[in-house]
């Protein structure tokens, strides 16, 4: 039994989400193989290698690799993947984007945004935005699987695995890159952050996360908003937590001027610690909340800055 | 050209599922069931593109049972010109889904299938990447802007740090983020035209696809429940409360 684990990355350096899949992995059992597919992505397959429990790194370093294009990515992962007994990635937006098409092409079904190994052909994932978990069981002879890596710790950076080229060049020819605009902040990226400071339609304005944006420093946290705020156009929707945003699960989880929408919950509910801060004190946020406050967010904000 | 929206009827967003007392699934008797959110954007922007003169038909398809139709007749009467519905109660799992409809982009030939990115009950955001591989066409997933520019088409999606664009040689496939476009109101006028409207029924046998769910469901479970928490009276205690209590800063 050997396990494909898909690098997540920027060509530069590996994400931590793959040290969460390679967990999800392990938790599996086996040999586990980690295919990085990049361009000019030498230095992610030395990280990569170091990863716990991987005891081989494969490098398909090629131009058509360079933006993750799904076509090309979802090619190469179907024809690689027939040798192996799972396949795993990140649920990251890279993640859900090729590894359907390979599921696809190998004529096997996904089993999409794992929270928990039971064995090696049965998972749980969580649906109807996380208001039921199915136990689920693949007949496949190939597992394709996605993992929800807020549901599963780093491995360690102590192994040494052998790296490896690959010359499997891939190239649909019907899709190109344009171009992105990516979000650059100071602060740390939601999925990784140990706090994050979330606001909802409460705050107002755009204007007003500058509250949240003080208090996140202070606090070393991550900025997000409920859909609803990223609806009505206050902040951009990569900073939505939810059903349909990012799933989050930090340390500390502070919701302000969130009233708890069923899509919200589904998103940060597997927080450890979460606050909530709202003038409605029939709010649903109220109760998931650990530590409760009822106040004008306008006060209890600025109050809260000032006295960390 | 013509663009092919796949459409699915989920239980409606606003309602909270119960899992059943023998855990074997959600409990969705006498619930509010409602055109998933993703799939209503994807009707829109298929409607838009026609307003524009870039589409010229616009085709709702829905896999599933006979209620079905009832979501096929929403999207009809927000614009969408026909429907199909393929009947089957065997409730498909992704791959046989996108295998249906690859079997429907096969006899309509589209140039677009616009498609929600999930749907709010399976959580899945597969199938219109499986239909896009069986097909053999390109993906923009995660809409939030579509350009049609002649034989392409330029898609901006929205990803964890950000937005990407692409650009995908037509025919494509291309599903739906919910910055996409706000769906507009069905008008009393158009509901009633939407009556006489054609629905094509075909059924799995008739494309020639066996539904075949490979995925058990061996159990399904409510997920842990939060223990209730405690109101704090004032910014200072809640401080106090995290930095003693929770120990989190």
């Amino acid at each position: 039994m050997t396990i494909l684990v898909i690098a997540e990355h920027n060509n530069d350096a590996l994400k931590t989400d793959t040290h969460k899949v390679v967990a999800a992995a392990s938790a599996i059992g086996g040999d586990i193989e980690v295919l990085v597919a990049g361009a000019n992505c030498g230095a992610v397959a030395e990280q990569a290698a170091k990863l716990a429990g991987v005891s081989k790194v494969l490098v398909a370093d090629n131009a058509c690799y360079e933006h993750q294009l799904a076509e090309n990515l979802g090619l190469l992962v179907a024809d690689l993947g027939k040798g192996y007994s799972h396949i795993l990635a990140a649920a990251s937006t890279t993640g859900k984007n090729f590894l359907p098409r390979s599921a696809a092409l190998l004529d096997v079904a996904q089993i999409s945004d794992i929270i928990r190994v039971d064995s090696a052909d049965t998972f749980a994932r969580p649906f109807y935005a996380g208001n039921a978990i199915a136990t689920v069981k693949s007949n496949d002879a190939i597992k394709v699987i996605t993992v929800r890596t807020s549901a599963f710790d780093s491995v360690e950076e102590t192994g040494s695995a052998s790296v490896e080229s690959i010359d499997n060049v891939q190239d649909a020819g019907n899709s190109s890159y344009v171009r992105s605009e990516l979000t650059v902040s100071e602060r740390p990226e939601l999925g990784s952050a140990r706090v994050i400071i979330s606001g909802g339609r409460g705050m107002q304005n755009g204007d007003n996360f500058k509250m949240l944006e003080e208090v996140a420093d202070k606090l070393g946290a991550g900025v997000g908003a409920s859909r609803a705020a990223v609806d009505a156009g206050f902040v951009p929707n990569d900073m939505q937590v939810g059903q349909t945003g990012k799933i989050v699960a930090p340390e500390l989880y502070v919701a302000v001027g969130i009233s708890g929408a069923i899509q919200h919950l589904a998103g940060m509910k597997d927080s450890k610690v979460i606050v909530a801060i709202n003038k409605d004190p029939e709010a649903p946020i109220f109760q998931v909340a650990d530590f409760g406050l009822e106040a004008d967010l306008f006060e209890a904000i600025p109050e809260l800055n000032s006295k960390l | 050209m013509k663009i092919l929206v796949p459409i699915k009827r989920v239980v409606d967003y606003n309602v909270k599922v119960r899992v059943k007392s023998d855990n074997t699934d959600v409990d969705l008797s006498n619930l509010k069931m409602s055109i998933n959110p993703f799939c209503e954007i994807a009707v829109e922007e298929a409607v838009r593109l026609k307003e524009a003169g870039v589409a010229s038909e616009v085709i709702a398809v829905s896999i599933g049972e006979k209620a079905c139709q009832e979501q096929i007749r929403t999207a009809l009467a927000l614009g969408a010109d026909r429907g199909i519905q393929i009947e089957t109660d065997a409730k498909p799992q992704p791959l046989a889904i996108a295998k249906m409809l690859a079997k429907v982009v096969e006899a309509e030939q589209p140039q677009i299938v616009l498609m929600g990115k999930q749907t709010i009950d399976g959580d899945n955001n597969q199938t219109g990447q499986m239909l896009a591989a069986l097909t053999n066409m390109p993906q923009g997933t995660f809409a939030s802007e579509v350009k049609v520019d002649g034989d392409k088409v330029e898609v901006t999606r929205e990803v964890d740090g950000g937005l990407v664009t692409v650009a995908l040689n037509l025919p494509a496939v291309i599903t739906t983020d919910l910055r996409l476009n706000e769906p507009r109101y069905a008008s009393l006028p158009n509901i009633m035209k939407a009556k006489r409207k054609p629905i094509a029924v075909q059924t799995p046998e008739e494309l020639g696809v066996e539904v075949a769910n490979s995925l058990d469901v061996l159990k399904v479970e409510a997920p842990a429940a939060r223990s209730a928490g405690v109101m704090v009276e004032s910014v200072d205690e809640l401080i106090e409360k995290l930095r003693t209590t929770a120990k989190v800063i």
